[in-house]
């Protein structure tokens, strides 16, 4: 055990992915010589030379085409993007050719790649910068799409992600990337006295489609992913009701039993995620537990989201679910 | 407040068609350029600015009398010719047949290559056998040059229960990976970046195999197409990029595609070598590939070809181009007929006659009909039988997630 930020987490999973498999190429832009804009390839092109850890042209269109050429040929890709708001020029890439490959040619050819990209908002980035795209892949038949929130499964799932054949989103909660984030802009801790700061040294994997329960509980079920999962802790605690806090972990596929048991046994639920509220994945959330959990539940399914307007830059906080609404609407569950 | 004023002058140039139906079409009786006039630069030592003049000139090996001449010439034996004949007069007959087939409602959809059999087959030929071809849609003729079962291309157009992609794809949209026949797709151009990556994991590799991909000069305006050439001239790996001007994308003229100068010449500004070729010309395809393939070799990465022809048939069988160029068009191109100019010089050098001829078509009619019945044994269009429901719900991922297993079992299939 070692105590690891989230960007040696990821950076100690590279690594040792590249050691055991020489078939695995790195590359993005700026991931190369210096080591990504967020430092997670930090060394890795000097260890493993220029020719597995490489930077590429400024195109994600690019980057994605020829990650699937590459994928198709034998290789195992992780192309990095480097703003989950940039990946947008490599949509057609992803949705329409890597995501379809394994199907449309009969099971001929498929094209293992893992994107990571840094997503999700609270670093004063903008519109451009804060996103979080998750729905714009859950959508596609074909990808998996993982959402790490600490050191320990970003590890453990980018293990799995990089090693899975089928190809992945793999996105990381930048707000998270140095500490947890619990809603509170000026109160900045490190991962040093977090539990999941905790990371084993040596390989280890979390499956994809796993979700972790961090905190157990009987009153009502929180269910959140990326850097939600620490204010929806936080909001937890402030409201002092006994929940079940789910860290989704894999949305695609996502982890059904876990769920399913959770909502059965607390009756009430929500949903918290920083996408806007229309058609974000919380909705499908939502959908699918009130089919499989109609008879249990006690009250209506809440979901606390950002809002569906473009991401603000210096009003980012009250655009972000924040612990006091999060608070609100579990406080909400209780009452029917 | 200022005064608007107007503007009389042409606010933006649309590009004109040269002909629109009505109008009587003349590109003039034959190219300018001459077999002869360009010489074969040496693949292991050329510049990008080396291959200038043929990026604004034109490759060509047949002259306007069927004679093969100067330094271009591949020099390839009568067999090999004769082969390239019938794989072309195959493809020809092939599309034909499933035209005729689409028209009868027994193939929901169908597009021909008619014209442009040289571009696929000459350049297949060039190339190595374990080279991977990453095709567009007017390339299925390089699987007749890898031996692929004429059965199983028309299982698939039918989509029936041979269909190897399982009914999933549009006909045309073939896979064959025995062949390194990469999976066609609708978007278009998208194989064009990607083939730079296949060619980056070979290289990779250390093997000396190359890759190849086509897309058409309407294509060309995607960035996937300027994502290729930029990817392909900063990583250098051996692929060879065409563009196949066949001077209209559905209705619109290559006038529209591009207010630059030829295809080729884009590739200088990339430092790619650049050449420009008589695309209904075998040999000169067969020799600039093959030219491409030994640069790959050599380690000096990619080559940009723009194969310089004509759509002589309708974009698809939803396609009638009479509505938007004139009916006798294509007839009218300089380049002439790529089956007829291959046959021509056959024949000139005493290799090739018309008896031959006939007996070679008539043998492949007969295959292609017999391999349309066998096909038919795996179901036809109207009747089936297809490919059972459940192939929907598999390949989708490696294994079936339960949330698509839940929904086939909610099929009940």
């Amino acid at each position: 055990m070692a105590k690891m930020n989230m960007i040696a987490a990821l950076n100690s999973a590279l690594k040792i992915q590249l050691e055991s498999d020489p078939n695995i190429v790195i590359f993005g832009e700026d991931v190369g010589y210096f080591g990504g804009v967020f430092r997670v390839t930090a060394g890795l092109q000097e260890q493993f030379g220029p020719h597995r850890v490489f930077d590429s042209p400024l195109a994600e269109g690019g980057i994605a085409a020829i990650a699937m050429g590459m994928g198709l040929n034998g290789l195992r890709p992780v192309a990095e993007i480097q703003f989950a708001d940039y990946i947008f020029p490599a949509y057609d890439q992803i949705v329409n050719e890597i995501a379809k490959l394994r199907h449309r040619s009969g099971g001929e050819f498929s094209s293992p790649v893992t994107f990571r990209t840094p997503a999700g908002g609270g670093i004063k980035g903008g519109h451009h910068h804060s996103q979080s795209p998750e729905a714009q892949f859950t959508h596609t038949p074909g990808l998996k799409v993982v959402y790490c929130s600490n050191p320990r499964n970003a590890k453990g799932l980018l293990t799995s992600a990089i090693e899975c054949n089928d190809p992945v989103i793999f996105f990381e909660p930048k707000r998270c990337y140095r500490g947890p984030f619990y809603g509170d802009p000026h109160n900045v801790p490190t991962w040093n006295d977090h539990p999941e700061g905790e990371v084993p040294e040596d390989y280890y994997a979390i499956p994809l489609e796993q979700a972790n329960i961090v905190r157990e509980g009987t009153a009502c079920t929180v269910i959140a992913w990326g850097a939600m999962v620490h204010v929806s802790e936080q909001a937890i605690k402030d409201s002092g009701i006994d929940c079940e806090l789910i860290d989704l972990q894999t949305l695609v596929p996502w982890d059904r039993d876990t769920i399913v048991n959770s909502v059965n046994k607390t009756g009430r639920c929500v949903i918290v995620h920083e996408a806007p509220k229309t058609s974000g994945f919380g909705a499908e959330m939502s959908a699918s537990i009130q089919e499989r959990c109609f008879y249990h539940l006690e009250a209506p399914i809440q979901r606390v989201t950002g809002w569906d307007t473009p991401f603000p830059h210096t009003t980012e906080w009250d655009y972000l679910p924040s612990p006091s609404r999060i608070a609100e609407a579990i406080q909400k569950t209780q009452e029917e | 407040m200022t005064e608007r004023t107007t503007v009389t002058t042409t606010p933006y140039t649309i590009g004109v068609a040269p002909f629109r139906p009505g109008d009587t079409p003349s590109f003039g009786d034959k190219f300018v350029q001459q077999p002869g006039d360009l010489n074969r630069p040496d693949p292991k030592t050329c510049s990008a600015q080396d291959t200038a003049s043929h990026a604004s000139g034109l490759v060509r090996v047949l002259n306007d009398d069927g004679i093969a001449e100067g330094e271009w010439d591949p020099g390839l034996d009568a067999a090999t010719l004769i082969k390239g004949l019938e794989y072309m007069m195959r493809l020809r007959i092939f599309d034909d047949r499933m035209i005729k087939m689409q028209r009868t409602g027994k193939l929901s959809f169908y597009m021909r290559s008619f014209g442009e059999e040289a571009v696929a087959i000459a350049q297949t030929m060039a190339l190595e056998d374990n080279d991977w071809i990453f095709p567009s849609y007017r390339q299925p003729g390089a699987q007749f040059v890898r031996g692929r079962d004429m059965v199983s291309m028309i299982c698939h157009c039918i989509g029936n229960t041979e269909d190897n992609v399982r009914g999933r794809q549009m006909p045309v949209h073939y896979t064959w990976k025995e062949g390194r026949f990469i999976s066609i797709s609708s978007p278009v151009g998208t194989q064009f970046s990607q083939s730079v990556g296949v060619a980056m994991a070979s290289a990779y590799k250390g093997l000396d195999e190359a890759c190849i991909s086509w897309l058409g000069d309407g294509t060309s305006a995607q960035g996937d197409y300027h994502y290729a050439l930029n990817f392909a001239s900063t990583f250098k790996p051996p692929v060879i990029l065409n563009v196949v001007n066949n001077q209209w994308a559905i209705s619109t003229h290559v006038s529209l595609a591009t207010g630059g100068r030829t295809f080729a010449e884009r590739g200088l500004a990339y430092d790619i070598p650049s050449f420009r070729v008589d695309g209904n010309d075998f040999l000169a395809l067969y020799s600039v590939t093959k030219w491409a393939r030994q640069r790959a070799s050599a380690g000096l990465g990619p080559t940009h070809i723009e194969v310089y022809t004509y759509r002589a048939g309708a974009h698809s069988s939803s396609d009638d181009p009479s509505a938007y160029r004139p009916h006798d068009e294509s007839e009218c191109w300089p380049g002439g007929d790529p089956v007829e100019r291959l046959r021509e010089h056959l024949i000139n050098i005493g290799k090739w006659d018309d008896k031959k001829d006939a007996k070679l078509a008539k043998k492949i009619d007969s295959e292609v009909m017999s391999a349309y019945k066998e096909a038919c044994e795996f179901g036809d269009l109207a009747s089936g039988p297809y490919p059972p429901a459940s192939t929907i719900f598999t390949e989708v991922y490696e294994s079936v997630p339960w949330h698509i297993q839940e929904q086939r079992e909610e099929l009940g299939k």
